[in-house]
């Protein structure tokens, strides 16, 4: 070995983004080795695949509900796509079609109803009839583009889980990185080499990377599927949600990363991630349950939309909707990165002061001190 | 040189460290001795930076201690850690550029360390499928790797076997004569013995003794003295000023109350018969550290 003077010359001081892209690299390659990782990423992607396909076919089929029309009421369906229109002759004639399985329901003329037809069905009415016929002229002029409800669920579903399933599995892995470096004391050696900061940023990046690839991916393939299966109605309709959802995703991401790797570096052992990410995990849900609950109450959305927690997937759903004013994503977004600055530093200050304290779990006023 | 000076440290008002002042000095291996609990492993994550002070200072030649400084600073925690599923020589090579080595740079230096260390067949096997003193050596390499001019080891040498004790021994004492300062803290006092150049000895977060290994135990060495002689020595116990510890024929271990009995025994001795061996009986690490945390 040589002496200490020749052999230093070829190392220099790392900066701070250096140290902080060295520890985002480690992050990104250790989780693209492991298996499990590239075998769960595969299904997510089959899956979102397989969605927007299914849906494909959910489009197509609904080009042919069959009904039963009678001549007197033929005038209220004309213009409604969707219908395989059978001509009968009366009211009883329908009934007995619909009894038969024959047609899913009967569009009838009715002098007692307010619209002037009656809709006879066997249990339920077949949905694509209703919102076809929702389509009326005086509801037309209401809402001109009413959106599909089945689709609209579709795509509350989709937001939901996509951002569930990344937030999830993305904060769990920061969660069980930081944890690991404490069980394992390895950080001990990386602190001493790089400031805390760097190890903190470097390891929130290198996840963002991660996590920001997968949707990235899911946003192409939901863009591709939904081309490819002829869908483009429903891409012109999804294209800038799902642009925004990206973006907000990036950032509501990080904020949830800063947090889980505070909470995680308050514990030592993978036994007791939970203990402090547990309510985080419940912070990731509840977007998904909101929307998909709520995707028709506008107030609800209009609230999960400026949440910082809850906007990546309902601001999304608004501007899907068209029910967002073309500012209201800045303002979000705004509010979204004022909210991650903050987690960010109260984040990296729980980091700090817990990284080193093994054994029981860090009292959270205590990891706030100093 | 590494300077420690009046470091204290408390935690919730239980003080671990004591005013803890004691050099490193530059191309010597400096042991680091004391109980469990004493405050070696504090003092050491102090020194790294990686535990704050409350008082004192940290100093590298008169200055007080910088972060980039501190990438020059090798560690070997207590606690070993490296990332399990991370291959061995990749691991190396990313603490190596932690510390501000180029990659090609890196990889060079990983590889000739890990094969010094007897790791060469194992470079691409992961951290954790090694034997635990395999992972030792690991764990040698990294604080080793990016040359640093300070080496702070926390029991080095746990869990080793004697050969693998020899290999890093060697190691350590080849970085010290490089020029680096090192301080390593061990339970085998034996090993600390053998190795050492200077001595710390901590007891109850305070420094009980420190300088020279071998200034140290002449100032802990009682009179005491070894004899080895053709004759019967059984004369000795006779002698005033002399308490006989150990007899057996020529043989006897004695202490003298003043320097001038031990003279007189010697005289009385060679006068008696031929004298193989007349010696002042150092005390063994073991010894000084009972005696000094006391």
């Amino acid at each position: 070995m040589s002496t200490l003077t020749s052999t230093r010359t070829t190392a220099d001081t790392l900066t701070f983004a250096q140290s902080t892209w060295l520890v985002a690299e480690r992050e990104v390659g250790s989780k693209m080795r492991s298996k499990a990782f590239l075998i769960s990423t595969a299904i997510l992607f089959l899956g979102a695949l397989a969605l927007v396909i299914w849906g494909g076919f959910q489009a197509q089929s609904t080009n042919g509900t069959p009904v039963a029309v009678t001549a007197d009421a033929a005038q209220y369906v004309q213009d409604t796509p969707g219908l395989e229109v059978t001509a009968v002759a009366d009211r009883a004639e329908a009934e007995a079609l619909v009894e038969a399985g024959d047609v899913d329901a009967a569009v009838v003329g009715d002098q007692s109803s307010p619209t002037g037809f009656t809709i006879v069905a066997e249990s339920s009415a077949p949905t694509m009839l209703i919102m076809g016929l929702a389509q009326l002229p005086p509801v037309e002029l209401l809402d001109p583009n009413p959106t599909n409800d089945a689709l609209r669920f579709l795509v509350a579903i989709g937001f939901g889980i996509v951002f569930m399933m990344g937030a999830m599995l993305f904060g769990a892995t920061i969660a069980q990185s930081v944890v690991e470096e404490k069980q394992t004391r390895v950080v001990e050696l990386l602190i001493s080499a790089i400031p805390v900061r760097a190890l903190l940023a470097g390891k929130v990046i290198g996840n963002t990377i991660l996590a920001m690839g997968q949707i990235l991916v899911l946003a192409g393939i939901a863009v591709v599927g939904l081309v490819v299966t002829g869908q483009t109605e429903v891409l012109r309709l999804l294209g800038l949600p799902i642009a925004w959802f990206a973006i907000f995703f990036l950032f509501g991401f990080i904020l949830l990363a800063a947090l889980f790797a505070a909470g995680a570096a308050m514990v030592s052992r993978q036994e007791d991630i939970g203990s402090t990410t547990t309510p985080l995990t419940f912070i990731i849900m509840a977007p998904y349950f909101l929307v998909v609950f709520f995707n028709d109450n506008p107030v609800v959305l209009t609230i999960m939309s400026y949440v910082p927690f809850s906007a990546p997937v309902g601001m999304p759903m608004r501007l899907f909707l068209g029910e967002a004013q073309w500012w209201e994503p800045l303002l979000s977004l705004a509010i979204l990165a004022a909210t991650c600055v903050l987690a960010i530093l109260v984040g990296a200050k729980i980091y700090e002061n817990s990284l080193l304290r093994m054994g029981a779990r860090v009292k959270l006023r205590e990891a706030l001190a100093g | 040189m590494l300077q420690l000076s009046g470091i204290t440290k408390s935690y919730g008002g239980r003080r671990v460290l004591d005013d803890v002042t004691f050099d490193v000095r530059p191309g010597r291996l400096t042991g680091f001795v004391g109980g469990n609990g004493a405050g070696k492993t504090t003092t050491m994550r102090i020194v790294l930076g990686v535990l704050a002070k409350d008082a004192g200072t940290v100093a590298l030649d008169g200055a007080e201690v910088t972060a980039s400084d501190r990438r020059r600073f090798g560690y070997m925690p207590e606690e070993r850690g490296l990332y399990p599923k991370m291959k061995v020589l990749e691991h190396i090579v990313y603490l190596a550029r932690l510390h501000g080595f180029a990659k090609t740079d890196a990889e060079t230096r990983a590889t000739a360390l890990l094969e010094k260390l007897g790791l060469g067949e194992r470079l691409g096997d992961n951290v954790e499928t090694l034997s635990l003193g395999n992972q030792q050596r690991a764990q040698i390499a990294a604080a080793l790797v990016h040359d640093p001019a300070v080496l702070i080891l926390d029991e080095p040498f746990s869990g080793l076997d004697p050969l693998a004790v020899d290999v890093v021994a060697g190691v350590l004492q080849e970085r010290a004569a490089a020029g680096a300062s090192v301080l390593f803290s061990s339970h085998q006092l034996d090993v600390v013995e053998r190795l050492c150049d200077d001595l710390v000895i901590i007891a109850g977060g305070a420094i009980r003794a420190a300088g020279a290994r071998d200034s140290l135990r002449a100032q802990y060495s009682s009179r005491r003295f070894e004899l080895v002689s053709a004759g019967d020595a059984g004369w000795l116990r006779a002698e005033p000023g002399v308490e006989v510890l150990d007899f057996d024929g020529g043989y006897a271990v004695f202490d003298v109350d003043s320097d001038e009995t031990a003279q007189r025994v010697l005289r009385r001795a060679v006068a008696q018969g031929d004298v193989a061996s007349f010696a002042p009986q150092h005390p063994t690490l073991a010894q000084i550290f009972k005696e000094v945390i006391q």
